[in-house]
């Protein structure tokens, strides 16, 4: 049987003070994942209480537990990480520190409100109006990939929220988008790539390693910004697309 | 078109979910797409496998017809021949339309490649590597938005679906709580449900997401609407254990050359083969579950054997999964399997338009029981998914035009909903601990009426219920009703007391509330 404490942030709601909580865990898989203890935990596991507030059940946003759908993104140990994607014994400390995403307005507890990303999306007009092409697949293929999960745009040091630049997460979409576009049906999304993509980024590549699906982030990139800044726009098509 | 100043309620923001609303959006209706969780979060992502559509890309001489057959044939002829019919004779244009859409099927020198998936004749299922789920429903939020941004279809994207509003038997909206802001309110509109399956009634055991609660499901029956062929639930028949769920070992793991075994003796034995044939290891999934249920030892998958280009494209995701959460290179050694609950074949009942039992409700995708019989096919549920929610808003765009739209004029405040406490969690667990118990591959007469009767020790006072638990303990009631009296076995409904196919029960059971209890017909 293992054991380790989550001292967890909490927060009643927005604008409220937060506070921390401690929780003992035990489990017995080697394997165990922070989610999967988080589904499990009650009050029975508290071990330091904050005597200002009353125990409530844990707000935190899950779904799938396999690093498929971008959910339980938040912050552990100070770094930005899926929990279902965190393996407890990975991690040296016993005490493990849980927080929400820091970029994110927090809804409660761990739970952030990630809704500038679909905005964002909406804005930049990531859809597309002609059929699409026939070529492309590969590059459509790992653009959805990304499971819109913010972790990229959490560790960037060039994204903040409200800012111009949006992040790799948008770079997956646009990318999505222009791989399918015709050149001539393209041109407003190329726009929109260089000024709230290319422009802003410091290729950093901070989001390679902390993306949880594993998205060739510096493919994508590399080929999104040949076909819109440098106008190289056959970049999307692979050698055997082209017979 | 006209839409008298309704506005639909598409409850699920999934594939189907999404395939319905953008369908209703190209007529020109408004649609509020109602989910508790962004469509990037919904279980659709999950599917792997892929799509089936008889496109013969292959040069097999496959056929819609073909493909309907085997639709059937697999479901052991209990669903409505009719709308298979219809299903599998949209789906290559379907397909087609999402390639349209961006769709990235896997391509061969230009041309879309199909592969072999279980209980079908011929290589009919279109993929994205082992993401065919995920690379769809991203294709369709691309789309979606277009239509978001047209104003015609808005998101309520953090929105939790209590119970539907009825009155005259008739269904005028939707109570909703946004978790954002904890208000409650109606949502005032008919009403397509795309909520996806009860996986919340057996944690842990299944491959799908934590998500789908099923509690929407047991609102809807506690509020009269009837269900369809719950007896039948689909356990995959490989799947590994995960963190806090089954993960799934795709059947495209077996599509593309994996084989089953167990040891006896130390030996190997291959005993899909064995009894089946060089096609065993495809056989539909309630025969192998059955057969590995009745075998009584752990079972292996076994992929050492195929050839490193399967690995780069076809199976690469699968590969790094089982790596990441066992410990396990498939590539290098087999893996124990075990069959876990992955889909559910029955649901919300409808009609061949997909219509459900009150008047303005209409269901969806694998929340409503439609396509699959007794057992579904392997790529049968994103088409499914996507054929069925452009039905259901198909039906619902010709029903509009009959629509008083006085029903939905009524100013409605929310009535009292209890969702479940922390100090019902327990009892809430018991209901889980019961259904997994009961409704456990091989069934008999014993094990479920106990079933019945420890829910009733939960809910004493069985009246026709108000709070989120007493309608999940009545729902599990007609769970386990629905599997004690079709006394047969069919499909995925494995009987041990009843092992035969029986010609009388070749209907759909119908679970309904009668005199304030649980009603099971075969219909």
């Amino acid at each position: 049987m293992y054991r380790k404490i989550l001292k967890i942030k909490r927060c009643e709601g927005a604008g409220k003070e937060s506070y921390y909580e401690k929780y003992e865990v035990s489990f017995e898989n080697p394997k165990e994942t922070l989610s999967g203890v988080l589904l499990k935990l009650s009050e029975e596991n508290i071990t330091e209480k904050d005597p200002e507030h009353e125990y409530r059940p844990l707000f935190w946003e899950h779904s799938c537990l396999q690093k498929k759908c971008g959910a339980c993104a938040m912050v552990i140990n100070g770094e930005p990480g899926m929990a279902c994607d965190t393996f407890l014994n990975d991690i040296e400390e016993d005490i493990i520190e849980v927080e929400p995403l820091r970029k994110f307005p927090v809804i409660k507890d761990l739970y952030v409100d990630r809704s500038f990303m679909t905005e964002s999306l909406k804005d930049l007009e990531v859809w597309l109006n002609e059929e699409a092409l026939n070529t492309g697949e590969k590059i459509v293929y790992e653009a959805s990939r990304c499971i819109q999960c913010g972790l990229c745009l959490e560790i960037c040091p060039n994204y903040c929220v409200d800012g111009i630049f949006r992040g790799m997460a948008a770079m997956t979409q646009l990318s999505f988008v222009m791989a399918k576009m015709k050149k001539e049906e393209g041109k407003e999304m190329r726009k929109n790539y260089r000024k709230y993509v290319y422009e802003g980024c410091g290729k950093s590549l901070a989001c390679r390693n902390v993306c949880p699906a594993g998205v060739d982030i510096e493919n994508l990139l590399v080929r999104s910004n040949a076909a819109a800044v440098w106008n190289r726009w056959n970049s999307y098509i692979e050698r055997n697309e082209e017979k | 078109m006209k839409d008298k100043g309704i506005v639909i309620n598409v409850a699920g923001a999934g594939l189907s979910g999404m395939s319905a609303s953008i369908e209703l959006a190209k007529k020109g209706l408004h649609v509020r797409l109602i989910s508790l969780q962004v469509s990037e979060r919904a279980q659709s992502n999950l599917a792997e496998g892929g799509i089936n559509a008889a496109l013969d890309n292959m040069g097999e001489d496959d056929s819609p017809l073909l493909h309907y057959e085997d639709t059937l044939k697999a479901g052991l002829y209990l669903a409505d021949p009719d709308m298979v019919k219809g299903m599998t004779d949209a789906a290559p244009e379907l397909v087609m339309e999402l390639t349209k859409m961006g769709m990235p099927f896997h391509r061969q020198d230009g041309r879309i490649v199909q592969r072999a998936f279980g209980g079908q004749r011929k290589m009919r299922t279109l993929y994205a590597g082992s993401i065919t789920g995920k690379a769809l429903t991203q294709t369709l939020i691309n789309e979606t938005r277009k239509y978001e941004a047209m104003g015609l279809i808005k998101r309520y994207s953090n929105h939790k679906v209590l119970k539907p509003v009825i009155r005259d038997n008739k269904i005028l909206g939707l109570q909703v709580r946004d978790i954002y802001t904890d208000d409650e309110f109606i949502l005032t509109g008919p009403v397509i449900v795309c909520t996806g399956g009860m996986n919340g009634f057996f944690p842990g055991l299944t491959t799908g997401t934590t998500a789908n609660t099923g509690s929407f499901d047991a609102a809807l029956f506690a509020s009269g609407v009837e269900f369809s062929n719950l007896e039948f639930i689909q356990y995959h028949p490989t799947t590994v254990s995960g963190p806090g769920k089954r993960l799934l070992v795709t059947e495209a793991a077996r599509g593309e050359g994996g084989r089953l075994f167990c040891y006896v003796n130390q030996d190997k034995h291959y005993f899909m083969e064995e009894k089946f044939g060089d096609k065993g290891n495809l056989m539909p999934r309630d025969v192998i579950s059955k057969t590995i249920s009745l075998l009584g030892e752990q079972a292996y998958l076994d992929m050492t054997h195929l050839p490193a280009e399967k690995w780069d494209y076809k199976l690469s995701e699968l590969r790094e999964e089982i790596m990441h959460y066992l410990n396990i290179d498939i590539a290098q050694e087999p893996v124990c399997v075990s069959p876990g609950i992955h889909f559910f074949m029955g649901g919300i009942r409808v009609d061949r338009y997909h219509r459900a039992s009150k008047k303005y409700l209409y269901a969806a995708g694998e929340c409503a029981c439609a396509y699959h019989g007794a057992n579904r096919l392997g790529g049968n549920s994103l088409l499914g998914a996507v054929y069925g929610g452009r039905i259901a808003a198909d039906t619902l765009a010709d029903d509009i035009t009959k629509i008083n739209e006085v029903d939905f004029k009524a100013q409605m405040t929310p009535s009292s909903y209890k969702e479940i406490s922390a100090d019902e969690a327990g009892a809430n667990e018991k209901i889980s601990e019961i259904l997994i118990n009961s409704m456990r591959i091989l069934r008999n007469e014993e094990i479920l009426s106990d079933g019945l009767k420890s829910l009733s020790d939960i809910c004493p006072n069985e009246k026709v219920p108000e709070s989120e638990l007493s309608e999940r303990v009545l729902f599990a009631k007609a769970v386990i009703k629905s599997a004690l009296e079709r006394k047969e076995s069919r499909g995925a409904h494995v009987r041990t007391d009843y092992p035969d196919m029986e010609e009388g029960f070749g209907k759909p059971s119908v679970a309904a509330i009668k005199d304030k209890d649980v009603d099971i017909s075969f219909q």
